[in-house]
């Protein structure tokens, strides 16, 4: 029968057909089972991926463990944006607050007025990641935050000591800024200045800056990147977004005024 | 045997894809900024390259001329989404970085060229050596652009420190425009320009002459 097929001229309509057919056949079969025999060692770096992140970023990378044991002084939660209370019935190990964020389901779709970060929509809940010491105090606070720069999001975690203002890491884990420009946001020199910067002014406001030659002893500034002006205006805008009334402003304010963790 | 090897050195200088056909110049220019990602593009480029030749010469007796086109286009996309699953269960990393480029090699002129000029009408094994002895050229070409690239770019290669950057105390400042796609462009016109100085046989003849009368202008 396929014998039949082949012999066939080239170009005759049910040869066509027949070469056509069979092609996609053979070729979904191959894209498909690549897909599908990948997917767990794909899922697994994604996963590592992003714990290795939260540890860089929070600044709690020993040398000599694997990130499994390092991420087990880590505790995730669910925060409700909106109220800034956890939410239990949700488990923070396995929810995808990306994906909620694409939901309907899930997400506040944010005004043009709200929407300082450029991100159009955010998930309801929001994952935080707790750090303790070793007498089981939480000593960081790890806010997951994302905006738009000038050609790509750009996703990122902020480290918070716990008075939930003082800035103890910052840094991004996927971005697709330009190289050498904005991409320079994945420079340590850059991201070291965010260490010990506040969040807040004592007023309970947004102070953190990026500024054209920040003045090296302000608590508040960071000097921006040159030759990268547009990222560094959406850098600020998400930190200032997620730091904010529709971020976590009511989780970081209770968190301030001295509720529990 | 020399067939072989004339199949996988040609292509190097001689006739090399970016240089002497002007394939697959795009992107060239998109991820070169790096050593690092110039390579697993290389690399990535080569494997499909090689791939879809040797399965498009195995059915090239069987295709219907007039769907050849798509009938290729289907293999080499097959082939491309296979390398990015690879990629990402393997090179995460560098994949994150990669994976928009990784896609547009179903886009790349060089992968469609070599499959309707060598492999439609040659052997498996020799379409597979053409495959891979192009995607050499093409890497070789990557390279050199990206080494250019990265180092008066960023002061590194590999993302080693070469050149230490003012901005990090050092004294080298560097150059932006060697991070942005038309420095690749001025790189390649370069290379070009040497190669063809070097053979001058690479030059092509002009397609037409204007008429020594009207050249000189005395009407």
């Amino acid at each position: 029968m396929i014998r039949r097929f082949l012999d066939m001229p080239n170009d005759s309509t049910q040869k066509t057909i027949f070469v056509a057919a069979v092609l996609c056949l053979v070729c979904s079969v191959l894209v498909s089972g690549a897909a599908v025999a990948l997917k767990p060692i794909q899922n697994a770096n994604k996963a590592l991926d992003k714990k290795r992140n939260i540890l860089q970023i929070a600044g709690l990378v020993q040398e000599g463990k694997t990130v499994d044991e390092m991420f087990s002084q880590v505790e995730p939660k669910v925060v409700d944006l909106a109220t800034g209370e956890y939410v239990t019935d949700i488990d923070a190990a396995t929810y995808d607050a990306r994906a909620a964020a694409v939901d309907p389901k899930q997400n506040v779709v944010l005004t043009k007025e709200q929407d300082i970060a450029s991100i159009k929509r955010r998930s309801k809940y929001a994952t935080v990641y707790l750090a303790r010491d070793a007498a089981g105090k939480v000593s960081k606070i790890i806010l997951p935050v994302s905006g738009y720069g000038l050609w790509s999001t750009l996703h990122g975690f902020m480290a918070l000591a716990e008075d939930a203002s003082t800035i103890t890491g910052f840094g991004f884990y996927e971005h697709a800024e330009t190289p050498g420009l904005g991409g320079e946001v994945d420079n340590p020199a850059w991201k070291a200045q965010w260490s010990g910067k506040q969040l807040f002014d004592e007023q309970g406001n947004i102070a953190v800056d990026i500024v054209k030659s920040a003045a090296p002893d302000s608590p508040y500034q960071i000097d921006a990147l040159s030759g990268a002006t547009l990222t560094g205006n959406g850098v600020e805008n998400l930190v200032h977004f997620w730091a904010g009334e529709d971020g976590f402003g009511p989780y970081l304010q209770k968190a301030r005024s001295g509720g529990e963790l | 045997m020399s067939e072989t090897r004339k199949v996988l050195v040609d292509p190097l200088v001689d006739n090399n894809p970016i240089t002497l056909q002007i394939l697959g110049i795009c992107s060239a220019l998109a991820v070169t900024s790096s050593l690092k990602n110039s390579l697993l593009m290389a690399i990535a480029l080569t494997a499909v390259l090689a791939f879809s030749n040797a399965s498009i010469s195995a059915i090239r007796n069987h295709i219907p001329s007039n769907i050849r086109i798509i009938v290729q286009m289907t293999i080499i996309a097959s082939l491309v989404i296979v390398v990015d699953q690879i990629m990402r269960a393997y090179a995460y990393d560098t994949a994150k970085q990669l994976s928009v480029f990784v896609g547009l090699i179903i886009t790349n002129c060089i992968v469609m060229g070599r499959a309707e000029a060598y492999a439609m009408k040659n052997g498996v094994g020799m379409s597979f050596m053409d495959g891979i002895g192009n995607g050499l050229g093409y890497s070789l070409l990557l390279i050199v652009v990206a080494f250019f690239r990265e180092l008066f770019g960023s002061g590194t290669l590999f993302g080693f420190e070469i050149l230490k950057l003012t901005k990090n105390g050092g004294w080298y400042e560097p150059n932006g425009l060697m991070l942005l796609p038309p420095s690749a462009f001025f790189i390649i016109g370069l290379i070009i320009w040497a190669i063809r100085t070097w053979k001058p046989e690479q030059v092509e003849q002009p397609d037409f002459k204007i008429h020594e009368q009207h050249a000189l202008g005395d009407r």
